[in-house]
């Protein structure tokens, strides 16, 4: 039981500020055409953000490995469910 | 960590660290709720890249915008929250959760804003595959943001009721990792449906 610092707002301010920030950048991002790369980038901008919120927010920089067990093995088989159905899908 | 003969069950850091991974293990079971229709997202944009294309172009990038703008700030209000209570300021947990609240009830405004907007112009679930997905997954998250003003309301009562301090925030640390949860699935969400054609 991590007991709160006196540093802890503003980390929480800065990390608010990158989101903001990073929310800006990724709505003009997607006004420039760039083809394919838009998704990219979209997405690459989104999980900087989705990081920002678990470490920060969810304090997962804090924890034991035992709960980043618990927070990355679902994304591992959330990426195993997209990609065993994009095989199926994408080459039948 | 205590290594004596003390039952460990009552053990409040034990107890914290349980429920810690408990919260965590039913935010695994929604990753995979909205997984499933993630992987739906990417099939059909894959199958129809002109109609997601065409369609997504349909929907408001500027009221997603500051529904995104919203849904940060209140993650940012439930961490300050914990925050002040962990360092004892419980009064101050009442104004952060309460703005949290406020800031879900925006949220829902804008979405309702915009739904209207979309069957004003005959756009329904039923439009085309876009829209079905465009309204299955906010309607589902929609419904995880409601849940959630639910119990940021409950934290709510009870820290009127003076239940939380500095020793004791369990139940408001677990309902904050549960509304990041909710934001971080938006997060996602914005740019897949409002931004990237």
């Amino acid at each position: 039981m991590a007991h709160g610092s006196r540093g802890g707002t503003a980390v929480y301010l800065a990390v608010f500020a990158g989101l903001l920030a990073l929310t800006v950048v990724t709505v003009l991002a997607s006004y420039v055409d760039m083809g394919l790369m838009n998704v990219v980038v979209a997405l690459l901008i989104a999980s900087v953000k989705a990081s920002l919120v678990a470490l920060f927010f969810m304090h997962l920089k804090g924890e034991s490995r035992l709960v980043w067990g618990f927070a990355l093995v679902p994304l591992f088989f959330l990426a195993l469910i997209i990609l065993g159905t994009l095989v199926d899908t994408q080459l039948r | 960590m205590s290594g004596g003969h003390s039952a460990e069950h009552h053990d409040p850091v034990v107890a914290f660290e349980a429920a810690k991974l408990g919260v965590w293990t039913f935010l695994a079971t929604e990753v995979l709720l909205f997984g499933a229709l993630f992987t739906a997202y990417t099939v059909f944009r894959l199958k129809f890249p002109e109609l997601f294309h065409a369609e997504h172009e349909k929907l408001n990038r500027v009221l997603g915008a500051v529904n995104t703008v919203v849904l940060i700030t209140s993650s940012l209000t439930v961490a300050l929250g914990i925050d002040a209570v962990k360092r004892g300021k419980a009064r101050l947990l009442q104004w952060y959760f309460g703005a949290t609240i406020a800031l879900a009830g925006v949220f829902l405004c804008v979405k309702y804003v915009e739904y209207s907007e979309k069957f004003h112009h005959g756009l329904f679930p039923g439009t085309n595959i876009f829209f079905s997905l465009y309204y299955m997954m906010t309607g589902i998250h929609g419904i995880h943001v409601i849940a959630g003003m639910g119990v940021l309301g409950y934290i709510l009562v009870l820290a009127r009721r003076g239940r939380f301090s500095e020793a004791y925030y369990t139940p408001v640390e677990m309902v904050g990792l549960y509304w990041h949860f909710v934001d971080l699935v938006w997060i996602y969400l914005f740019p897949l449906l409002y931004l990237a054609g």
